[in-house]
């Protein structure tokens, strides 16, 4: 009888581990789970892939289980641009053969994995600042802002194969992200990263909203595309 | 009193730790060079598709063309506050004024040049 508790525990431990395990084994190697966020360019400079240790406070759970089973690329010239770049005719190009494909899960461990992310919340504060109002921006509109006024496209593609490298690309922002990390990251990129690439443009609470709600224009034409 | 003096240095050196400052190298290499490029000329990785080219910061003429205060300006509050380009961006969130300072120095060592020389 014992020997059947036991094993039963033994069982239910072993169960529970399972996903714990992916996330500190394996997806800690290249990640950031246990926080905080990079506090020195040196770490900046060695950083494999995004910070995780805010995923719940970031991310959109069902992305997490769709991206994690079939990953696409996101930041066109990997984490720190500077490691994959070569000289062209006309300057600085990505070197794609030194980007590396994300790992694909299985349905279970994705969704293990990503349940387990969400449930990293630090920032709660934050993202409580934040209050996503429903807009009528226009692609148009959006677009003028995001490239003409305040310069955004310089480093985002609005569109594959157009637009800026070093960030990551924005046609898909807001399948990704949740509206209230969107707008927190814009007001502050340093209250999340302290190293990040973004510059604090000190955009206003309009032009905040404005960006989030093109971002999530620009996402839904995306899907719309396919 | 000692005590208080002693609490002071404590402060700073704590302080100091919390923010440390970059080298200008490594600023430059993080935040410069997307736009700039990694030789100085302006050929970043992002200049593809914009719609106004950074500036060529081994360029003598236009470089020495600046004070250390208009530059200084330029990189903490954007290209727009010396009525150029908001494709440059302000970096006061991301730098010290002691960082700027190094950075502004640093591009004279790029440029190898002086206000007015």
């Amino acid at each position: 009888m014992k020997k059947t508790i036991f094993v039963i525990l033994l069982g239910f431990s072993g169960a529970g581990f399972a996903g714990g395990g992916m996330l500190q084994n394996k997806c800690s190697t290249c990640h950031n789970i246990a926080g905080p966020a990079t506090q020195t360019l040196k770490e900046a400079f060695e950083k494999k892939g995004p910070d995780l240790s805010y995923a719940g406070n970031k991310y959109r759970q069902g992305w997490l289980v769709s991206w994690l089973q079939k990953p696409q690329r996101i930041r066109p010239a990997g984490m720190y641009y500077g490691n994959h770049i070569k000289a062209g005719a006309k300057g600085d190009e990505v070197d794609v053969s030194t980007l590396k494909e994300h790992v694909a899960l299985s349905k279970a461990d994705a969704t293990s994995v990503a349940a387990e992310l969400m449930q990293l919340k630090p920032h709660d504060d934050l993202i409580a600042k934040e209050k996503i109002q429903s807009g009528t921006t226009s692609k148009q509109m959006g677009e003028m802002a995001f490239n003409k006024f305040l310069g955004c496209m310089a480093c985002h593609l609005i569109e594959p194969g157009y637009g800026g490298l070093s960030g990551p690309e924005v046609y898909t922002a807001a399948k990704r992200l949740q509206p209230e990390y969107m707008a927190s990251y814009i007001r502050s990129p340093q209250a999340w990263e302290p190293k990040s690439w973004m510059p604090n443009k000190h955009l206003s609470d309009a032009n905040i909203q404005k960006m989030v709600n093109y971002l999530e224009v620009l996402s839904k034409e995306t899907e719309n595309a396919k | 009193m000692p005590n208080r003096l002693f609490l002071l240095v404590l402060l700073a050196t704590c302080c100091t730790q919390i923010q440390a400052k970059e080298a200008a190298a490594d600023n430059y290499k993080a935040y410069c060079v997307q736009c700039h490029g990694s030789d100085g000329k302006g050929g970043g990785v992002n200049v593809r598709d914009i719609a106004v080219v950074p500036r060529d910061h081994t360029d003598v003429k236009s470089m020495s063309g600046r004070s250390d205060e208009t530059l200084f300006k330029a990189i903490k509050e954007g290209g727009a506050s010396i009525d150029k380009s908001i494709l440059m961006p302000p970096w006061d969130a991301t730098l010290s004024d002691e960082e700027i300072k190094d950075m502004v120095q640093y591009l004279r060592v790029l440029c190898k040049c002086n206000f007015g020389s």
